[in-house]
């Protein structure tokens, strides 16, 4: 169904009223569920991902295991609901191995698995709803929830997706515009501003690429300190709640994350 | 670096700003849609000098607004609601309406929803200089957000929104200006809600908002009374409100069942016939019958019923009292319909199109009263759809998006280039890219509720008015098989390929068996300059008995061509050769063409001799028939025989046997002209190029026979003639003849009416000879290209030769009425063309060389394979003739670049708002189209147009010499080349 729906008007204004460089509103929770060790889960808009990571442990499978470092294993369920369209997609779907491949890929350089030979860290990503931008919620989801489970990472990984209308560059683009649009999904680390991820499903001019693929790289930053915000509350919250934290008053922060900030700044 | 943030959107605002609606497609499935909108505070007002929204520094509307409404004299705002734009938009381009406007993004969205073109003619005009329109996101303002309540119509909820818009504007103009201490109070303007709803504005009083119609608006504004006759009709602006979700409506009557139709055709109360579409009026077509003497009219869509041309259908004839005659105005679909949508159009039946139509069809009705009546029906059915892959051109305006990375998927029209042809509506995820080229593309269907055929996208030829991508075009749209030859049809070809030569005469070689050895004859081609597949060849010599043998040489395709070869299938069905300006679709293999066949000089050949025995005063003693071997001694060009004839030095035997063959030539002419042939005319041109690889036209130039071009002709007539008596005696039932069915006198009524009433002039149609004498008669004096004109539109009025089977029509009807023959084939051209192939078989049978093929004696086969040939040929004609007229445009715009073209043209029709003019120096035909009203005289074939001052009018007439002026200029929305004309003199219509 073609939709009577412009993508961006004269006045500067995308379909659902966000501005060409405007991200979708943010939401994480990071509250654990289950017997997860660590657990996020991540609203890009309406895209809602939550990811649980057990892990590091043991493998069950011995034969998968590398003596060097920790094996990562990465499961996408689509929940039937979280499309338009009501579909179940099997464990095998093409799409499904996909997604959890490049989400594997993603993270493999980032974890410092030779911390943890010949064992397996597992993480488990289920989307809850659909609306564009799934790679990079999942990705960022992803983050979360390694950090919440206390595995070591060189960085965040930062994700987003932004695509091309006529001349302008979009950011985090939603199902509708990503219908339309050429679109590219970019994931940084912020810190070093190493590219980990970079899929491009359409067809995109060469040109036009390197100007997206910039813009994706600095919206990268913006969701870092998004994201590190919402890491720093759970953690504040946690070590409030085990009284054994930095005394300090509500309103004042006291930051130690001395390497961060320096990087931080030069935003 | 730029600024990236990311928006918030609290839960908390979630039912504003978050939608869930389930959607159910075409097929049945339930679609869950989810949008989310993020509402802001800095959507500006767009007001000058606005405190709060002061970073706008391109606000667009004074601060204190327009102060010339005698209505508001504190100043206003005018903030039309949707359907002020859908029915009022002449109003609103107005240069004299130009009060600052507040456009919603509401409003912007209803009129994108409702009509496209109109969307965009208001995009237009919101970047128009003169106005002053500000485009206020109302939507996305947290404001003025609304959302659909339970059980609200889409309509009703943008109608609160507009008021809500409204109310915000007012009073973020009182918040914004409030009252200083110690000066006086200022009066605000107003922002004033302009509808024609009347509910609307009902709503709007109560909550206290300013709201006034458009009509008192106007005419309670400055220049009322221009600006009031730019309203549209008070009838037309009950607009349906935007549906939910629309039914489909039917807009046509379902066909009736096949076995209605044909025990209707059957018992005579239903026709059927070929649909023909008018290329002036597409809301009207014909379709011509053998119960009638005139075409059935068909007028309307309603009656057309999803027709397309060429489509069998099945029609209904309307009692003798509702009986119309055809409308004499030109209707272009591209200007009426222009508005219409490709999306919603399917939904929408009383929309504004809908209305024009209808007012185009009563305006037409009140006219059509005044001539002569034809049978009237309507479609009940359709026997066969002629559907096949059209040329078309994507329309610009029908697009929702131009941007060239969009892979959105769109819903737009494609404009056949034939006129006779509806826009086709099709799909496509590539229309911005697919837009100014050539693109072929398919009906799928045509239903009911859908006004137009929809159809799907083959494959794209190219940008539009290259070359490459004409020609392709032309081939495609003239349905000519242009495809490389294959494999299968090669291998037919001789083994030895270009090494083939006759082999040395001996008695055992199967070539020379029951072959004739004509190579000591004095024989030569004469062909137009460039042939390169040279069919025929002459001789002529005096026989001591004081006759002359003179024999006609045609090239013995049917030596290399075996029946039900693969060689033999594609060349019947390619019929023809083609000939284009730039290029030769060959029938056959070019080795065969333009080599082995063809009747080179000083190269042996193979060839079917047609030799006669003819007294000095060309009367025919003998004719005898024999395959042959021969050996041009030359091949001149028709100048080059000309010369050779007419220079007195030369006495060789070759020139001698021309001038011996001129003159019988001559004397066999006057004997078909004395029997009554016709002489025609058509408008025929030759088009210089410039070399033959840029192959750009440089002139046009009207072709010029010369005697030898006669000489040729009247030879291979006279062949022709005597192979098709040899056949028909031969073969009574199979023989492939060709007739030319005497016009029926119905057709020349027209132009005798014409003639008699503007120039004093009678045709006899009543035989060929007595056509032929009128038209000698027909001169003016000081006109001398007069003639040719009234010998083109009688040729005109003729019926189109045709190959038939002996066997499949009555002996009296064999007649050739335009060569006067009572028997007439073709024969003498094999190379070009498939029916002289079928002629040389069975002559060669009639001579017991060789027997016949079974398939030549089967009645039904000669009249499929026939059929097939003279469709082809139809359409190699009018494929050659389009071609010309593509280079003719080439040439004319390259010319009209350098300077304004201004040719003689004869006015050859007059239409209520225009004329149809012939320009005889370059073959074509345009219309000259008045905006201005003019008179009209149908019955005198005459128009009036007052001249500028409106003091006196030039009447122009039929036949009337003019002046015009010629330009190439492209369509916009189609992309297509168009001739434009316009008249120079008598009368200049540039400025109308």
């Amino acid at each position: 169904m073609s939709s009577r729906i412009e993508i961006l008007n004269d006045g500067g204004y995308r379909s659902d009223g966000r501005r060409q460089y405007e991200l979708r509103d943010i939401t994480i929770d990071m509250t654990p569920q289950g017997s997860a060790d660590g657990c996020a889960s991540i609203a890009h808009g309406l895209t809602q991902v939550s990811v649980s990571v057990f892990g590091p442990r043991e493998a069950k499978q011995r034969s998968q295991t590398l003596h060097d470092r920790a094996v990562l294993n990465v499961e996408v369920n689509v929940l039937p609901f979280s499309t338009g369209e009501r579909r179940r997609r099997g464990r095998a779907d093409r799409r499904i191995l996909e997604l959890a491949a490049s989400i594997k890929a993603t993270f493999e350089p980032v974890v410092q698995t030779t911390l943890y030979p010949r064992a397996q860290i597992d993480i488990f990503v289920s989307v809850q709803q659909q609306d564009g931008g799934l790679l990079p919620a999942c990705i960022n989801g992803t983050t979360l929830a390694l950090a919440a489970a206390g595995v070591p990472l060189l960085d965040f990984v930062c994700a987003v997706s932004a695509g091309v209308h006529g001349a302008a560059a979009l950011l985090d683009l939603s199902a509708l515009e990503e219908g339309d649009l050429p679109h590219a999904a970019v994931a940084v680390l912020p810190r070093t501003k190493k590219v980990t991820l970079a899929a491009l499903e359409t067809r995109l001019h060469v040109d036009r690429f390197a100007e997206v693929f910039r813009l994706a790289c600095d919206a990268g930053q913006t969701i870092h300190a998004e994201m590190r915000r919402a890491v720093r509350t759970r953690t504040q919250e946690l070590v409030a709640a085990m009284g054994a934290g930095p005394r300090a008053g509500p309103g004042e922060h006291v930051d130690r994350d001395v390497a961060m900030d320096d990087d931080a700044a030069d935003y | 670096m730029v600024e990236i943030t990311i928006r918030k959107r609290p839960r908390t605002e979630a039912v504003v700003t978050q939608r869930k609606f389930f959607k159910k497609t075409a097929r049945g499935k339930v679609i869950k849609v989810l949008r989310e909108r993020y509402l802001r505070d800095d959507v500006t007002c767009g007001i000058e000098g606005c405190r709060v929204c002061s970073e706008s520094s391109d606000a667009t509307l004074p601060s204190s607004g327009s102060l010339d409404h005698s209505s508001y004299p504190d100043g206003h705002f005018v903030l039309p609601d949707t359907n002020v734009f859908l029915a009022q938009m002449d109003l609103m381009e107005s240069p004299l309406f130009s009060p600052p406007i507040i456009l919603l993004q509401t409003v912007m969205e209803e009129v994108r929803h409702r009509s496209l073109p109109l969307y965009n003619r208001l995009k237009a005009l919101v970047k128009a200089d003169d106005k002053q329109i500000w485009v206020f996101y109302n939507e996305y303002r947290s404001e003025t957000a609304v959302i659909r309540e339970e059980g609200e119509t889409p309509n009703d909820r943008n109608d609160r929104g507009i008021r809500k818009a409204t109310s915000w504007y007012n009073s973020h103009i009182s918040i914004t200006r409030p009252p200083v201490k110690g000066q006086p109070n200022r009066p605000l303007p107003t922002v004033v809600l302009l509808t024609d709803d009347v509910a609307n504005r009902q709503k709007a009083e109560k909550e206290g908002i300013a709201c006034i119609s458009v009509r008192k608006y106007v005419e309670a504004s400055k220049d009322s009374g221009k600006l009031s006759d730019l309203l549209s009709a008070p009838g037309s602006d009950n607009i349906e409100p935007t549906r939910a979700a629309g039914a489909r409506q039917v807009l046509y009557p379902d066909y009736l069942p096949m076995s209605t139709l044909i025990a209707g055709v059957k018992a005579g109360q239903l026709h059927q016939g070929h649909f023909n579409a008018n290329q002036y009026n597409y809301l009207e077509g014909n379709v011509p019958v053998s119960a009638f003497e005139k075409p059935i009219l068909l007028i309307g869509r309603e009656n057309m019923n999803r027709a397309v041309q060429g489509d069998v259908v099945v029609v209904e004839v309307f009692d003798p009292k509702e009986w119309k005659a055809p409308a004499d105005e030109v209707v272009d679909q591209e200007t009426t319909l222009k508005n219409d949508d490709a999306d919603d159009s399917e939904e929408e039946v009383e929309d504004e199109e809908g209305i024009t139509e209808r007012k185009v069809m009563q305006s037409e009705a009140s006219i059509r009263s005044l001539s002569a009546k034809q049978p009237t029906g309507r479609i009940v059915g359709i026997i066969k759809r002629n559907w096949r892959s059209y040329v078309c051109h994507i329309e610009s305006t029908s697009l929702m998006s131009s941007n060239p990375t969009s892979l959105s998927q769109q819903t737009v029209f494609a404009t056949p280039v034939s006129r006779l042809l509806p826009r086709i509506r099709m799909r496509t995820r590539q229309a911005p890219t697919l837009l100014g080229q050539k693109i072929l593309v398919t009906i799928d269907r045509w239903d009911a509720t859908s006004r137009y055929p929809d159809g799907h996208f083959v494959r794209a030829l190219g940008r539009a008015e290259s070359k490459e991508a004409e020609q392709e075009s032309l081939l495609l749209e003239y349905d000519v098989p242009y495809r490389p030859f294959g494999k299968a049809i090669l291998d037919c070809l001789p083994s030895e390929g270009d090494a083939w030569v006759v082999p040395p005469k001996a008695d055992a070689v199967p070539e020379w068996k029951d072959r004739e050895d004509l190579r000591g004859l004095i024989i030569c081609s004469i062909d137009p300059p460039g042939c390169q597949d040279i069919d025929d060849a002459l001789h002529a010599r005096p026989l001591p008995n004081g006759n002359i043998e003179a024999g006609v040489h045609i090239a013995d395709v049917s030596h290399f061509v075996h029946p039900d070869t693969p060689m033999d299938n594609e060349a019947a069905a390619r019929g023809s050769t083609v000939y284009l300006v730039d290029k030769r679709i060959d029938m056959l293999p070019s080795l065969l063409g333009t080599n082995l066949c063809s009747l080179r000089p000083h190269v042996e050949r193979l060839a079917f001799s047609v030799i006669w025995e003819l007294t000095p005063e060309a009367d025919i003693v003998n004719v005898r028939f024999t395959k042959s071997v021969i050996a041009s001694k030359s091949a001149f060009t028709y100048d080059e025989a000309q010369v050779r004839k007419d220079d007195p030095n030369l006495n060789d035997d070759l020139t001698k046997s021309i001038r011996l063959l001129n003159s019988l030539a001559q004397k066999l002419k006057a004997g078909r002209m004395a029997a009554g042939a016709l002489n025609l005319a058509s408008p025929e041109v030759k088009i210089h190029l410039d070399s033959a690889e840029s192959s750009d036209p440089i002139d046009v130039e009207q072709k010029v026979l010369k005697e030898t071009n006669s000489l040729v002709e009247e030879f291979m007539l006279l062949a022709n003639i005597s192979v098709a008596q040899k056949i028909q005696e031969t073969f009574p039932q199979t023989a492939v003849l060709r007739r030319h069915l005497p016009p029926p006198p119905t057709n020349f009524e027209k132009l005798k009416d014409i003639l008699q009433k503007r120039k004093g002039m009678t045709l006899d149609v009543s035989s060929s000879g007595a056509l032929a004498a009128s038209l000698d008669q027909c001169v003016d004096l000081e006109e001398p290209a007069f003639n040719t004109l009234v010998r083109i539109m009688t040729t005109r009025c003729m019926l189109s030769a045709e190959y038939f089977c002996s066997g499949s029509v009555a002996r009296d009807t064999f007649g050739h009425y335009g060569l006067a023959s009572p028997i007439y084939t073709h024969f003498t051209s094999p190379i070009r063309r498939y029916a002289d192939v079928l002629a040389h078989r069975q002559l060669a049978a009639a001579i017991n060389f060789s027997p016949l093929h079974a398939t030549l004696h089967s009645k039904s086969h000669i009249e499929r394979v026939l059929e097939i040939v003279n469709r082809r040929h139809r359409m190699a004609q009018m494929a050659g003739r389009a071609s010309v007229e593509f280079y003719v445009g080439l040439a004319l715009k390259s010319r009209s670049e350098k300077e304004t073209v201004i040719e003689d043209a004869f006015v050859i029709r007059t239409f209520r708002n225009g004329l149809g003019v012939f320009v005889s120096k370059l073959g074509i035909e345009g219309l000259v189209m008045f905006k201005r009203e003019i008179q009209f005289d149908a019955d005198n074939y005459t128009i009036s147009v007052p001249s500028a001052s409106g003091a006196e009018s030039t009447t122009i007439a039929v036949f009337d010499k003019v002046r015009v002026q010629i330009e190439v200029e492209k369509d916009k929305n189609t992309q297509r080349g168009k001739v434009k004309m316009t008249l120079v003199s008598p009368i200049d219509s540039r400025a109308l």
